[in-house]
């Protein structure tokens, strides 16, 4: 138990008979990225499990990591979303761009007391990497991994990058769940402590093969999925056959399956992204939607509501995964008119930030 | 030669026949290739698999062939080398995200795999081991089959375990 009384004896007291520093070895009353107490059936002891076991409809959202070294980017990409999410996903390397990476972000995060999801992508590391990585984020705080195997490098900044692959998304499942649940690495070797963490995957239920996607699904549950965030939906008749199978397949109450959303900036963007964002159908008549209003950002904003509240009506569905890239001062709005918190608020943090920190990096000329 | 790769796809039921007659053969042949030595046999097995399997599915010489999982559709051509099922970004039409004028690798796979009758598209498939790379697969086969350590890779998991139960 921590208390209120300062550590006065020991910080003034013989120097052999406390800690040196005392104030590291008892950070306060309140240790905002202190692991949550276990409890019985969790892998975790983060948040977002948490939100999910219980039964609550969970938020998550996305967060462009920055291009930058500044600490404060991340700070204020994430407050923006403070106290609307359960988690905020980090992503890593996303579309094969170069950003600040996902284990530095949540790093970040978690000190004050952010709840991130840590997404893993098998482009850029092998097997020793990402293990390791896995175990260093585990270790700042980090309970939420979300394994991908990532966009090839051809769509991103490097596309003279060498692709790894040396895993896929399936093997990773299986790999991180091996360190989590018997406390090896994949090579066997044992660890000292096992990373306790909750496990996801992404699910893409609108591309070719459709037939397949369910089982595909079942795959990265087998593998050790435990939530999956899917790709951006706006085909609600795709996603409920999709559903429909999965619930055949009884996969909804093996694992929490999240929808993605996001708002389209204008028909033109959306036409864009059909056409350059790998994975993402958008039907035409959302286009025709877009195209037939006067203010096309707002429509866009009002499309992603409705989809939201068809979204959470259909039967398996835990959440929604929010991607607003580049419009991610709108989702608290978008959050609060859809109404799918039920009048929940969901953790909200205060962050305590470092005062070097604060200050602002400028590159000298 | 993406016309042979996608005529086998195409053919997966026949293929996978013959294949089944094949392994019958290859273990039929098991103590002879013990006797003259595996090692010794390596070099010109794998020059003779490679040059099969090339013309018949571009194989890639991975050394740990998944074929029967992946309805005869090699997917060591997949741009990710994924072994468990398409990524996310394939195109509307069926195509490569990485490559736009090939048809997915697992797209023909989930094709190829509804006429196989053995198929084990449901197993999760274990990481490539690289230091098989090369190496014949056939010779492996038959040494794991003979002494009992075959699967290998191991598959760990199934997709549709524990379907029906409950």
């Amino acid at each position: 138990m921590m208390t209120d009384e300062p550590m006065d004896d020991a910080a003034t007291g013989p120097l052999n008979e406390g800690p040196a520093f005392p104030d590291m070895m008892n950070p306060g009353p309140v240790d905002p990225g202190a692991p949550l107490a276990p409890l019985p059936g969790h892998t975790s002891r983060g948040r977002l499990e948490r939100i999910l076991r219980a039964g609550e409809f969970a938020v998550t959202a996305e967060l462009s990591p920055p291009d930058s070294a500044d600490p404060m980017d991340v700070f204020d990409r994430a407050s923006i979303f403070n106290g609307w999410v359960d988690a905020v996903n980090a992503t890593d390397g996303s579309g094969a761009n170069c950003h600040m990476s996902s284990v530095g972000v949540c790093s970040l995060l978690t000190r004050v007391g952010y709840v991130p999801v840590m997404q893993i992508s098998c482009r850029d590391r092998n097997r020793i990497a990402i293990q390791g990585d896995v175990l260093g984020a585990a270790a700042m705080g980090v309970a939420n991994i979300l394994c991908l195997t990532g966009d090839g490098v051809q769509c991103g900044d490097h596309p003279e990058a060498k692709p790894v692959f040396d895993l896929d998304c399936m093997a990773t499942l299986e790999i991180v769940s091996k360190m989590r649940d018997k406390c090896e690495l994949d090579s066997g070797r044992k660890l000292d402590k096992a990373p306790e963490l909750f496990l996801g995957a992404a699910a893409n239920p609108f591309a070719p093969p459709y037939d397949f996607r369910p089982i595909r699904l079942a795959k990265k549950i087998a593998a050790g999925a435990q939530f999956v965030q899917t790709q951006y939906c706006y085909d609600i008749p795709m996603l409920e056959a999709y559903m429909s199978r999965v619930r055949d397949m009884g996969l909804h109450e093996k694992c929490f399956i999240m929808i993605g959303v996001g708002p389209l900036a204008s028909a033109r963007a959306a036409k864009w992204i059909r056409g350059n964002v790998p994975g993402v159908h958008i039907p035409d008549d959302v286009i025709k939607r877009l195209e037939g209003a006067e203010k096309q950002k707002t429509e866009g904003k009002k499309l992603c509501v409705d989809l939201i509240q068809q979204i959470r009506e259909i039967e398996g569905v835990s959440g929604i995964h929010l991607m607003a890239y580049r419009q991610e001062e709108s989702v608290a709005e978008i959050i609060a008119e859809s109404g799918v918190l039920k009048g929940r608020a969901p953790h909200a943090v205060n962050p305590v930030i470092p005062e070097y920190m604060q200050q602002r990096f400028k590159v000298q000329a | 030669m993406r016309a042979v790769r996608l005529w086998s796809v195409r053919h997966s039921h026949g293929l996978m026949k013959l294949y089944d007659v094949f392994e019958g053969l290859i273990m039929a042949v098991e103590p002879v290739v013990r006797r003259v030595g595996y090692d010794r046999l390596e070099k010109p097995v794998s020059v003779v698999e490679n040059g099969l399997k090339s013309a018949m599915f571009d194989c890639q010489m991975c050394g740990q062939c998944a074929l029967s999982s992946t309805g005869m559709s090699c997917p060591m051509n997949c741009p990710k080398n994924l072994r468990n099922g398409p990524c996310g970004g394939v195109r509307e039409d069926g195509h490569c995200e990485v490559k736009p004028d090939m048809p997915c690798v697992w797209v023909k796979a989930w094709e190829g795999s509804k006429d196989m009758v053995n198929g084990n598209i449901f197993d999760v498939q274990r990481p490539v081991d690289h230091r098989m790379k090369g190496t014949s697969s056939w010779l492996r086969l038959m040494r794991q089959k003979k002494e009992g350590t075959y699967p290998r890779p191991a598959t760990t998991a199934r997709a549709d375990a524990g379907k029906g139960a409950s």
